[in-house]
């Protein structure tokens, strides 16, 4: 069994890191649009009064701020919900970010499905892909609240842009606190040579269910958590493809241009095996609980397994 | 007065090599927005030689004051006036918009089409998207005062941007957050690519609107060195708002085919017309 630590919004990881590293990066300023308590930073906001700034409703300003204040030597970290940062503010990143080679950490909280009762208008589901295409741009998706922490910290210690996608749903916990996590190298979760489940964000969870569901019906899964999307982990895939012969991304995501693309693009060029891509097939979302959205739209353990046994037939 | 008007009247007579050397260049790379270039080269001018906190010997030194040309289409006019100031090599000057340049077509603070990223010496942000300027300016200005430096940072936007709304979150917050370390002078040269601003949609009243979101207005002869200078003076001193001098000018100034003329907003000049532009100008 996966073992649950508990259940807790990936964003938290935000403010908890942030809160921690304070004191070590003099230079650090937190950026928000009348979200900080909703993305985590109103503790840091209420310590550090001087370091943060409250734009309000202002994304696009928000961010040409954290790039003035970057190119004169401070450390900015700007957040809000991922809709309207990564969504929203696309040009802003790309023109003031990334073309002026700033260093700026964008954390886009509250993405994808699980954002849930909002619906459709809130829950993201192209911003990995929209960040990845960028030149000079990270892409991060912490798949629980400890993981989030530790990329936030790891983050700061990198110079350059990077996007780091959370959630805003309490989910499981399950890795440790401890753990090593280097950007741009995958984790190995488990070992097996049937099929490879390369995912990322809350789909990294749903991913082991699967794999342990897959083990009692003798179907042995090598599953690896691909944290960075971008710089992506191109060995951690071509020695899964050699072992498995056949791979299943899983995101929380369109299955346009975000993971599966990421990996397909790898793939293809190093070691072609036959892939299968577990995320949301060209829609928008809807209303509804967590759980009963990724349910709904082929997210849970369940449709992994599904999509495991289908590609195996095609090794 | 008298030291000063001699002063000026050197900067005048730059101001005419300048535009020269704008409209040579733009010719020799074959695109380029020569109206919005020939606006803004006083306003450029009295800044770099009059006002602004620089060292081109050391262009990246700490102290300097910041300069953001939100107006990224006018940077001919930049390249030109930091070519004379020593940022870079005059002979680059004849390489813009070409493959392997420093000198984009629009501006870019890093060069990336080489093995290794370079800093361009001057450009302080990548710039060309209107609308993004300001809020960067702000974010610099914002900076130094959080680490209580004495720098400026100076935003030249165009009027045609304030179409933008980025560019009012910009100046609503700079107000409200009395940045006064912060001035942006408007390049009011009253056109944008299409058609007159106020045939689109017309900026006015524009002073008001500034001094309504808790800004210090001035408006001057954009093509006054002695008022820009009045102008930038009083900006630097004055204490607890952001800055804005609304500097009226022509779009196109000094070449009477251009003045005015929306169709010379961005396209280089036949090698005919330039010899005529520039005759016009030798003659002033």
């Amino acid at each position: 069994m996966v073992t649950v630590l508990e259940y807790k919004p990936s964003r938290e990881g935000l403010g908890e890191a942030l809160l921690e590293i304070a004191d070590q990066y003099p230079q650090l300023v937190a950026i928000g649009a009348d979200t900080a308590n909703s993305t985590s930073l109103g503790k840091f906001a209420k310590k550090y009064p001087e370091r943060f700034v409250n734009v309000g409703i202002a994304e696009q300003n928000a961010v040409g701020i954290a790039v003035g204040l970057s190119l004169v030597g401070k450390l900015p970290v700007v957040s809000t919900y991922a809709m309207f940062l990564a969504g929203r503010c696309w040009e802003e990143i790309r023109q003031s970010v990334c073309y002026n080679y700033s260093n700026v950490k964008l954390v886009g909280t509250h993405a994808g499905l699980t954002v849930g009762p909002d619906g459709a208008s809130h829950q993201i589901l192209e911003d990995i892909a929209l960040m990845r295409v960028l030149p000079n741009m990270s892409v991060i998706v912490p798949s629980d609240a400890n993981e989030a922490k530790v990329a936030v910290k790891k983050s700061l210690e990198k110079v350059g842009a990077v996007y780091i996608r959370l959630s805003r749903e309490k989910l499981p916990v399950f890795t440790s606190p401890e753990e090593d996590f280097v950007i741009g190298k995958a984790k190995l979760l488990r070992e097996g040579s049937d099929c490879g489940i390369i995912s990322c964000g809350v789909m990294v969870y749903e991913s082991l269910v699967a794999a342990e569901i897959l083990e009692k019906q003798g179907i042995n899964c090598r599953v690896i958590n691909m944290h960075t999307v971008k710089p992506i982990d191109t060995e951690a895939i071509i020695n899964t493809a050699k072992k498995c012969k056949c791979i299943v991304t899983c995101e929380e995501h369109q299955v346009y241009g975000g993971l599966g693309s990421a990996v397909a693009e790898v793939v293809i060029k190093n070691y072609p095996v036959p892939q299968r891509f577990v995320g949301i097939k060209d829609k928008f979302g809807e209303s509804g609980p967590a759980e009963g959205l990724m349910l709904k739209y082929g997210l849970k353990a369940q449709h992994i397994v599904e999509t495991v046994k289908e590609v195996i037939k095609y090794k | 007065m008298e030291k000063e008007n001699i002063r000026y009247s050197e900067l005048e007579r730059l101001c005419k090599e300048f535009r020269k050397t704008i409209l040579k260049i733009i010719t020799e790379a074959g695109s380029g927005h020569p109206g919005g270039s020939l606006s803004v080269v006083e306003i450029l001018t009295t800044l770099y030689y009059l006002h602004l906190n620089h060292n081109p010997k050391n262009p990246f030194d700490d102290k300097r004051d910041r300069v953001v040309l939100s107006k990224g289409h006018s940077c001919p006019a930049l390249y030109v006036i930091l070519a004379e100031l020593g940022y870079f090599d005059k002979q680059e000057l004849h390489n813009l918009r070409k493959v392997n340049s420093i000198l984009q077509g629009h501006p870019a603070r890093v060069y990336n089409g080489g093995d290794e990223v370079k800093f361009v010496p001057g450009i302080e942000v990548s710039t060309g998207s209107l609308g993004y300027g300001l809020s960067v300016a702000v974010g610099m200005a914002l900076g130094f005062k959080m680490d209580n430096k004495q720098n400026l940072v100076f935003a030249i936007c165009s009027d045609g941007e304030h179409q933008e709304g980025s560019i009012w979150e910009a100046i609503m917050f700079a107000g409200f957050k009395q940045l006064d370390n912060l001035i942006e002078i408007v390049d009011y040269n009253k056109l944008q690519q299409e058609s007159r601003i106020d045939d689109s949609v017309s900026l006015e009243p524009l002073k008001e609107k500034y001094i309504s979101f808790n800004w210090q207005v001035y408006e001057v002869d954009g093509h006054k060195i002695s008022e820009l200078d009045t102008a930038l003076a009083d900006a630097k001193k004055y204490k607890g708002k952001p800055k804005v001098i609304i500097a009226h000018t022509v779009k196109g100034k000094g070449v009477s085919f251009m003045e005015n003329n929306v169709d010379w907003h961005g396209k280089a000049p036949s090698k005919e017309l330039l010899e005529q532009a520039l005759k016009e100008l030798e003659g002033k």
